[in-house]
Formats: C-alpha cells, structure tokens, sequence
C-alpha cells in the first residue's frame, strides 16, 4: 500500500484522491490474506523455507501478516544434502533472525529408510524431496504446507489452486481439484489428507524481485553475479561441483554467473550475468528470453510433462 | 528487447502503476480463444524464447506449418491429447502501466461451473464472437454468467475479421444482434472491439489493418488500450467499510498490544473514524492502522492491514468490523442465486458448511425457488434436483447469522460458497440478494 497521499486533483471542491495500489501492493495483500486464512483455518500448518528467494518472500509476506505475533507455525526445509552452502548458512542465519521455529528434514534419513533408493550418488534428488516431504507431514500431523510456488513457473503449475488438495498418498489430481471461488478458500481435509498452499500463486519472477527490491530483502549471494567454474553442456552453464564434475573433454571456464533458482546442485544451473545488485537483476529478469526453468533446471527438459507428473506424485 | 519491461522498471515506484485488473476470456476454441490469448501474451513479449521454441516443436508435431500461439494455453497433458480445455488456467502479462491475471476457461455448456469461477474474481470479461458466425447460444451464456457474477466491464471482442473482409456492415450487425440481447441486463460498461487474434490486429497492436487502412472505420482502442484504461479502484473504494476478522493478533504478556488481523474488502477506513464491530454492535474508533512496522493514515478496499480500535471489544475471527453508519446485514436466513459446481446433486439433508468472508456457519437448503436457463437467462419451474451447472434461486437457513451485503452491491459480503462435509468438496457457489 502507498502510504502517500496522491495530490489533490485541481478541482478545488473534489476530496483528496485516494493512494493508487501498485502491483506489489496487490500482491502483497492477496498473499497475506492467503496467510491468514492458513493461520485461521488449519489446525497444524508448515512453511516450507529453503532458503531461495520464493520462499524468501513469503517469510517477508509472513512477518507482514502476524507480527508483532509469532508465526503460527514453524519452517521447515527438506534438505536433499545436495546443496549450496550459501543457501544453507542464509536459511539458519534468517530463521534465528526471526526467532522462528526451524525444521529440517534430511533426503539422506529417507535413504537411510530406503524410501528413497537414488540408482547413484550424483542422481538429482528433486524428485527424492517429495517423499521426504510427505514423510515429514505425516510424521508432525501437518495438515497444510505453505509453499512459494509460482503459476507462471510453469505449465502445470497454471492450473493449480491457492489451495490445492492433497490426498492421503500426497498426490494431487489435476482433473479433481476444488474449484476455487472469489477468495474463498475451502480449506477443509480429512485426517492424513493435507493442503499445499500457494499464497504467491499469481506473482511472476519480475514481481518477486521487485518486491525484494522494494522491501529491501536479503537474499542468499548466489543470487548475485560472481565467478564460477561451469561447463558448457546442452545449451547450459553447468557449474562444476563434487556432484557435476566436468566429463572427460568438456572444458571448464570461469565465468560471470548468477542463479536464478537455487536447488539441487546436481540439476540447477547459473546464468551468465554481471548483474550484482537487486535492481541489475531486475533490468535482466525485464530483458531475458529465456524462462526460469529453462534456463536453470536440468531436470524439467525431459518432457512438456514432467512437471505434472511429478506434481502428481506429491512433488511440490 | 521488451518494450514493455523497460517502462516497466521505471514505474515500479512512480504513480503509473495502475495495480492489477483480473479478466476473464469466454469463447470456444473455434472463436480464437485460445489465439487471442497467445496473441496477448506474444505480443507484450511474455512468451520467452524456450515457450517459443516448444510451442513451434508442438506445432510441428501437429502438423502445422505456421507456430499455433493457441498452443502456448494447453497446460494438461489430458488438454493435450484431447486439444481442449478443461480447467481454469491462469495467465499473465503486464505492460508499463498495469499487471494483468487472464483467468482461462473453457466454453463449452458442461464447463459452466469454471466460467463462474473464473469470472467470480475478473473485472473484466472477454466476449469472443466469431464475426463469420455472429451471435450465438453461447453469447449469451457467456454475457448472462458475466453479467450473473458481477463482472461490470465487459469487452465484446469481434474477431476473425479478415475473413469477412474486414466489413463495417459485419461488425455493426453483431453489435446491434448483442446489444438486442444483453442491453436489457444493464451492463454498466460494454465496448465493441474489431479483431482478427490470429493477424494480431486490434488486439495490442493496430496491426496489419493498420498499414492496409481496412479498419479505418473502427477509430476506437485496442483491446490492450482497453484493458489499461478500465478504472476500478473506485468501484470498491466507494463502498461502506467491510472489514472481516481474520485473526486477533495478541503478542502476549509482554505487551497489552491487540490488534485484528484482515482485509479491507470494501471501503476506505480511516484512523480516527467510528466503525461498528459486529455481531455485538458496539461501536469505536479506529486507533490505528498497522503493517508489520507501518503506521498508516488510511486503508482502501484490498488492503491488508492490522486495526487496532479505541475500545476494548471482544472480536475474533469471522466477526465484522463496518462503515458505523451503513452497517451489512446480519442474517440468518438468505435468498441466492446458486451455480451448482458439483457432479453429485445436493446431499439428501440438504446440510452444508456455508463460508462466507472469515466466517463459516452450518446452513440449510431450505428450498430451491426456480431454475435459471444459463443460455436464455429466464426462469424455469423447480427442477427435482440440482445438477453440476444448474444456476437456481435459492433460500438457506443458517445456524448463525453473517454480515451481509447484496452481491449487486458488494462481491465479497454478497458471495459465499457451499462445502458438503462428508466429501469435503466445495458443491456450490452463491450470490446473495436478500
């Protein structure tokens, strides 16, 4: 919301005319709203924070619904063990800022349970998450799970509810979902079903950086350009970790990079960018031509489908 | 480059900003729905070149020649291989002045109920007519559930123009054909706009047309001028206050402070003003206006903000915080217009969960008055039972009372939706008239 008064309009006798709300301040409030009606209508929710600038955000947007109140509810992260150590030392540092609870659950312990049987180390763990995820929900009793997904992410992803319905196998069914009216949330489940809920559902990755931006929120540094060892790979910027080492041939150059998402370092590549500040990213994210998964993730080239099938299996 | 993007980055703190509008686009795939908002997206270069690229690969593999920007809207891949929409699908663009959310729905009849869920939040509705066609059944369907869910601004948009010469005759006939059917309903705004989506002309540019002077008769907008200019903030802005609870924020011992967390759905609320708490009627002022470490002067209609009031007053979630003076009504009885969203008819106890605003009450399906024709908007006898798209006049018994307003004057305080416990399902959707 504009705090400031608009100037009065010439006509002497006219009232002074009321702030403009920005795009921001739209978003912004529809995504409170969203969270408050979490805190009011669900007995056990979760916030899913990793630390990326997504989710981010909603601790922003969250701070904005419930302080000078605590959260109602705590953070957790599902740790794939496959991950950027910035983002790692941001998701602690931020959590103790708010003196929040923090939750983290390990893919490695879904492993250890063999629920999750990767053919090898290196493979992606994305897909390993859900589990995890839905072994933690039933294990705490969580009966929604805040999350920062976007709809303009991706195709599937335009379809799904604010509040999208999950079954007692966590599995969502795009052909059977609630219909969502006006913003009247049904956020009703049965024992060992649960809600996902997506309060910046209809933010796109220029408003995300433009609200941080605005709000001048911190973001973990590999948001911001610096220089990385990656390999060319598939219209790619691999970058070279313990997980992605160069094969045998493929040359390794240091560049000027940026991600753009973080998440499984075996699967999320950088962008070439010098952008350094906020503000530089947003000049970029205005002139890019390339979406945000297809630029950065590896993993949702398969097919036009793979987002959905995974979102199908419980995936976020 | 991307025109819109570079104004965009300079407005983000400049006046300009015209907010968000929410539109919806009803028409069937045979009308260019799907084109039209590929054209859009295209056209304020949202599409980026990987969009671009499987678009064109699923062209090909369709056998098309030319890229199918209709294409870019299938989402499901059950949409795909049936090459139809099935569900609402969310869209966006934005341009210098404004962000834009496109709610997608499908045309067809049996897709009532995602038409009335898409328009239940659009300021605006698209109206595709094919001008080789005219006005048809469909027409008025779409425009009367438009019309029945409030939406104030709707833009009849004549497309395909090129394929009947761009002829003035053409475009003047359909306007009178629509306005002989929907001038009666008292739409408040209703714009007439030559198109051809697939040439991209008229649509966010003048286009071809332009250059071939063959439209030279229409000197009005684009659709996207259109879209820009549609002023909205003062429709709501007007309205007494409705200020639903959401939550009361108590920090604790620590501090006496108690503040109630919600939405500003209606009105301006100022610091200072007296407002009425309902359902105990006791009236206060407004001490302040709070978000997170802001103190503000006033909020408007779409603000979320924290109130924290003059006088202690036991409030909590579901209650109402109003406009003193023109307070909502608290009823526990209501007469609705219902659109039956579900496959199965109503449960034999007719019982339901009623939500409305932050507030959830039993209710009761007392009686079914009649049964609106969706395509001719008149009333019917009684039907036996309500069907999934059934649009009906109907009264419910509440085992509370709500705070309400007509739907015709307020779409939040007037709209509530039905849930049937035993399924959990969301079965109907509701707009209150007395």
């Amino acid at each position: 919301m504009n705090a400031q008064l608009a100037p009065s309009p010439v006509t002497g006798t006219a009232p002074p005319a009321l702030p403009l709300r920005s795009h921001l301040d739209w978003l912004e409030s529809e995504a409170i709203h969203i969270l408050r009606e979490v805190a009011g209508e669900c007995a056990n929710p979760v916030l899913l924070f990793s630390g990326g600038k997504d989710s981010t955000v909603l601790l922003r947007l969250a701070e904005k619904a419930f302080r000078p109140g605590r959260f109602p509810f705590p953070l957790l992260h599902i740790d794939t063990g496959h991950n950027f150590d910035e983002v790692i030392a941001f998701r602690d540092a931020r959590a103790a800022e708010l003196g929040e609870r923090l939750l983290v659950r390990l893919v490695e312990d879904s492993m250890g349970r063999g629920t999750v049987r990767p053919h090898k180390e290196t493979d992606s763990r994305n897909a390993a998450q859900s589990v995890t995820l839905l072994e933690a929900i039933e294990e705490f009793g969580f009966d929604a799970a805040i999350g920062g997904a976007r709809r303009d992410e991706e195709k599937a992803r335009a379809k799904e509810r604010v509040f999208s319905f999950r079954d007692e196998f966590g599995q969502w069914d795009p052909k059977n979902q609630r219909p969502e009216l006006w913003n009247l949330y049904n956020t009703r489940v049965h024992k060992g079903e649960h809600m996902r809920v997506f309060p910046i559902s209809n933010w796109t990755e220029l408003d995300v950086w433009q609200y941080i931006e605005r709000e001048g929120i911190a973001v973990p540094s590999i948001y911001f350009s610096h220089r990385r060892p990656v390999i060319r790979r598939s219209g790619l910027l691999v970058p070279v970790t313990r997980l992605t080492p160069p094969d045998e041939g493929e040359t390794v150059e240091e560049m000027a990079v940026r991600f753009r998402t973080v998440g499984d370092i075996s699967c999320t590549c950088p962008v070439e960018s010098t952008a350094a500040t906020t503000a530089e990213i947003i000049a970029e994210t205005v002139l890019t031509t390339v979406t945000e998964r297809g630029a950065t993730r590896m993993d949702d080239q398969t097919s036009d489908a793979s987002m959905e099938r995974r979102k199908k299996e419980g995936y976020f | 480059m991307s025109v819109m993007g570079e104004i965009q980055r300079n407005s983000t703190h400049a006046g300009d900003d015209l907010g968000v509008l929410r539109f919806i686009t009803a028409g069937s795939v045979d009308d260019g729905k799907s084109t039209l908002i590929g054209r859009l997206l295209h056209d304020t270069k949202t599409i980026l070149e990987d969009q671009l690229a499987a678009v064109k690969r699923a062209s090909r593999r369709r056998g098309h020649e030319e890229i199918d920007l209709s294409l870019l809207t299938d989402g499901l891949e059950a949409e795909r291989e049936q090459g139809i929409t099935i569900d609402v699908a969310y869209r966006y663009f934005a341009t210098p002045r404004r962000k834009f959310i496109i709610a997608d729905t499908p045309g067809h009849e049996q897709y009532t109920r995602n038409m009335v869920t898409g328009a239940s939040t659009a300021d605006v509705a698209i109206i595709l007519i094919d001008a080789r066609k005219g006005v048809l059944t469909q027409t008025r369907r779409h425009t009367c559930i438009a019309h029945l869910l409030g939406v104030r601004h709707i833009v009849v948009a004549i497309n395909k123009m090129d394929l009947v010469d761009h002829a003035q005759p053409v475009f003047d006939r359909i306007r009178a054909d629509f306005l002989a059917l929907a001038g009666g309903l008292g739409i408040p705004d209703l714009r007439f706009i030559p198109m051809s989506a697939l040439r991209g002309d008229m649509v966010v540019e003048r286009g071809l047309v332009a250059r071939e002077q063959r439209l030279d008769w229409y000197a009005g907008e684009t659709l996207l001028q259109v879209l820009e200019g549609i002023n909205i903030a003062d429709e709501s802005d007007a309205l007494p206050a409705r200020f639903p609870v959401q939550l009361v924020v108590r920090p604790g011992t620590s501090t006496d402070f108690r503040g109630y967390a919600g939405r500003l759905e209606s009105g301006v609320l100022r610091v200072g003003e007296e407002v009425v708490a309902l359902p105990s009627g006791r009236r206060t002022t407004i001490k302040e206006i709070a978000l997170l470490d802001r103190q503000l002067p006033l909020a408007v209609a779409g603000d979320s903000v924290t109130l924290v009031l003059a006088d202690e007053i036991d409030l909590s979630r579901g209650d109402v915080i109003a406009t003193a003076a023109t307070p909502p009504r608290a009823a526990r009885s209501i007469d609705a217009r219902i659109c039956w969203l579900a496959a199965e008819a109503p449960n034999a106890a007719g019982r339901f969960v009623l939500k409305h605003t932050s507030r959830s009450v039993r209710a009761r399906l007392a009686r079914i008055n009649d049964r609106i024709d969706i395509n001719s908007f008149e009333r019917q006898p009684t039907p036996a039972a309500l069907a999934m798209n059934d649009i009906a006049h109907a009264t419910l018994n509440l085992a509370k009372p709500i705070f309400v307003d007509p739907y015709a004057s307020n779409r939040i305080t007037g709209a509530f939706i039905l849930i049937d416990e035993a399924t959990n399902q969301t079965v109907a959707a509701g707009m209150i008239e007395a």
